[in-house]
């Protein structure tokens, strides 16, 4: 009986899911397309529905919630259909519109999405050789064998999002790094632009005159009909049709310097914005955020060496022992002994969120659990408050991820590749959360350990979370890399004009 | 040879509705082999005679300047892109006649080029939503293009040419519908080689042979426009 409430209970939230990940695909991804293909909607939907019923699943581990007989049956199913569509119906619907935007082979568009697929299976495949994720007793077509790749591919979009977010985020919030950009400065640059433009316009007006008065002569000549007229056509200079080449070539220069030009103006009035935001109480306020937030990922690039180097595993964050530290001294007697049930969940709740934070950089707010976790300890807070944060942590970094994604999304799609790229960004989605399930796992609690090492296998988690380092290390390195070098060009631009 | 008079008419739509492949077909009467994303704005130039086969005939030239980009760009792309709207004498607003979406950001486009237009003194005419009266009294000449016409399924046809009908009833302009990757639209003689005539006469005639002395600049035009918006507010 239990059973049946249990599975209408998770039917009923995932309905909810599947309607706001529905939503927000109507509303904020295809703001500006029509949607043709519903499949593409659906598709969606599905990976979002069946994602966040991952993380309710979770939750509801911590809390207890449901027979746990009823909690195993969901996990295995909800895990066996997001393989399924992340491997199976994702891939197959990508090539089939790639395929499709190609002219040439779109008679054939089911067989060469379906050849698609198999080189995407091929090379799915051969993801597992070279990575030591698994013990050799398991079978071919196991589910330890699924996960453990798109475990692989998951972790490693991770480590790559949140080692660039973790450098980039400084670097947008701090105004030290603004340029000092001043009006003149782009009026000077819009009436370069301007110019340019007048030059282009000139050109192409006497390209357009000498055109037509090439068609005119034709016509004329045309008219002179017989022996003498071919004769006469043959001589005559033809010096109109190499002049335009040579301006031809002109204007395609002149052209390519009014995109440049156009896309510096965009530059400079973008960081004029944002220094005037940088004036207000907000900017400020993310400003002096910034400081904080690149001490803190200095130190994280740092911590992701040492454990590299000296092949550590999952060791507490250095700022949650600083916390516990303080804790201590300002004197907040507790019993450990009573709290051990608590302390359990409260370091759970505490990696969670300590694992969240990476790619999103909303970090008050988990500072702020973090103190709250140790409140905890003291019996200040009760037990039903951390879950309730934790969900908001969790619905957070949800949001989070899905506002780059509709960036991202809007930065690169065109009215014609739309729905390739949805639907590549949905697989990223159900990747990412998948992986968050692995790598949660890791700072898990022995007795929550249990269910998820189950239900997943037995996977070997510490070399994921040294690839998550390893990753993360490297795209951090390059990211400050790539944004040094963009800052030291652009003061030479400016400079320039 | 350059001592022509112009006129300059921009061409507005959102990203892919086929502006670029539009201006090329009416350029250089060819179609456009490979369309690529436009950065900035791309000029282009088409010469016309005005008032063809009468006794007045004269020849101007008119630029057509495609602005790229979606009208919910950053606003420091919207800033940038302001620069190009200055003295426009004509606007070709052109629409996906597969995506509705595109038609309904059209009002939004509009506005903008208005606004920039009409406010020398950066005053903000309108509180960025439509009014039927302004585009009543609008002095700039507006034509409405819709593209892809080739790919509607013969039933859907009515549909999109009842909704295209209104739209243009909306501008108070005329409408075009078309496929850019053929002449065939644009033919000497069809109906809507005729309309496009009449437009770029129409645009003509605005910018040079209607001064009286109460507009004799362009600058005082837009103060009435001004005025008169102002009055709604």
């Amino acid at each position: 009986m239990s059973f049946l409430v249990d599975s209408v209970i998770m039917f009923t939230s995932q309905v909810l899911f599947f309607g706001f990940g529905w939503l927000f695909f109507m509303r904020q991804l295809f703001k500006d397309y029509e949607v043709r293909q519903y499949v593409v909607q659906v598709v969606f939907s599905v990976t979002f529905a069946f994602s966040c019923t991952m993380f309710e699943l979770i939750i509801f581990e911590i809390l207890g919630a449901l027979s746990s007989s009823s909690r195993y049956f969901h996990w295995k199913l909800n895990l066996y259909v997001i393989l399924l569509v992340l491997i199976f119906v994702v891939p197959f619907y990508i090539g089939y519109f790639v395929v499709s935007n190609i002219r040439l082979l779109h008679r054939q568009r089911l067989l060469f999405s379906c050849m698609v697929w198999f080189t995407f299976m091929y090379f799915f495949w051969k993801l597992g050789d070279p990575f030591p994720i698994l013990s050799p007793k398991h079978g071919i077509l196991s589910i330890e064998q699924l996960i453990s790749r798109v475990g692989v591919i998951g972790v490693t979009l991770m480590a790559l999002l949140s080692g660039f977010g973790a450098v980039n985020c400084p670097y947008t919030y701090m105004s030290y790094f603004l340029r000092n950009v001043t009006e003149s400065d782009i009026l000077a640059l819009e009436r370069r632009l301007l110019q340019t433009m007048d030059m282009i316009v000139s050109k192409k007006k006497r390209i357009a005159m000498t055109r037509r008065q090439i068609y005119q002569r034709g016509e004329d000549q045309n008219k002179q009909t017989g022996f003498w007229g071919m004769i006469k056509s043959v001589t005559s200079p033809q010096t109109g049709s190499e002049n335009l080449s040579l301006i031809q070539q002109e204007v395609d220069a002149l052209e390519e310097l009014s995109r440049q030009l156009f896309l510096e103006t965009v530059d400079l009035q973008a960081t004029k914005e944002r220094i005037e935001y940088s004036k207000t109480f907000q900017g400020k306020y993310f400003n002096f955020l910034g400081y904080f937030f690149s001490i803190y990922c200095v130190w994280k690039i740092f911590m992701a060496t040492i454990n590299i180097v000296f092949d550590r595993v999952g060791k507490t964050d250095p700022v949650t022992r600083g916390i516990e530290i303080t804790v201590n001294y300002l004197g907040i007697q507790f019993d450990v002994s009573e709290c051990s049930e608590n302390d359990n969940k409260t370091k759970f709740s505490v990696s969670i969120f300590q694992f969240f934070l990476l790619p999103v950089p909303n970090f008050l707010t988990t500072y702020l659990i973090k103190f709250s976790c140790f409140l905890l300890k003291g019996k200040i807070l009760v037990s039903t408050h951390i879950f309730i944060l934790v969900g908001i942590i969790i619905v957070t970094s949800i949001r989070g991820l899905l506002i780059t994604l509709t960036k991202f999304f809007y930065a690169i799609s065109s009215s014609k590749s739309s729905n390739v790229i949805v639907l590549v960004l949905a697989q990223i989605m159900g990747m990412y959360f998948v992986s968050s399930v692995l790598l949660m796992r890791m700072s898990m609690p022995l007795e929550y350990r249990s269910i998820v090492t189950e239900v997943l296998g037995e996977l070997q988690f510490n070399f994921y979370h040294r690839w998550f380092d390893v990753i993360f290390l490297v795209s951090a390195l390059s990211s400050i890399l790539f944004l040094y070098l963009a800052h030291k060009q652009a003061p030479e631009k400016h400079m320039a004009l | 040879m350059a001592s022509l008079d112009r006129v300059k008419v921009l061409v507005l739509g959102d990203s892919g509705v086929g502006k670029s492949s539009l201006v090329h077909l009416l350029c250089q009467n060819q179609v456009l082999g490979n369309p690529s994303w436009t950065v900035g704005c791309s000029v282009d130039v088409r010469i016309h005679d005005y008032k063809e086969g009468t006794p007045e005939e004269k020849t101007y030239y008119i630029e057509l300047w495609d602005v790229g980009g979606s009208v919910g760009s950053a606003s420091s792309i919207k800033s940038t892109r302001a620069v190009f709207y200055n003295s426009v004498n004509g606007i070709i607003l052109v629409h996906d006649l597969t995506n509705k979406k595109s038609s309904q950001n059209l009002y939004r486009w509009s506005l903008e080029a208005l606004n920039r237009d009409s406010s020398p003194t950066g005053v903000i005419v309108s509180n960025g939503d439509y009014d039927r009266e302004q585009f009543a009294e609008n002095p700039v000449p507006l034509l409405l293009i819709g593209t892809k016409f080739d790919q509607i399924p013969e039933n859907k046809r009515n549909e999109v040419l009842t909704r295209t009908a209104f739209l243009s009833e909306d501008f108070n302009a005329e409408e075009i519908n078309l496929d850019c990757t053929n002449p065939r639209y644009l033919a000497a003689g069809t109906s809507n080689a005729v309309k496009l005539s009449r437009f770029f006469d129409k645009v003509i005639e605005k910018r040079y042979f209607t001064r009286d002395p109460s507009q004799m600049t362009a600058f005082t035009d837009r103060k009435r426009f001004n005025f008169k918006s102002l009055h709604y507010d």
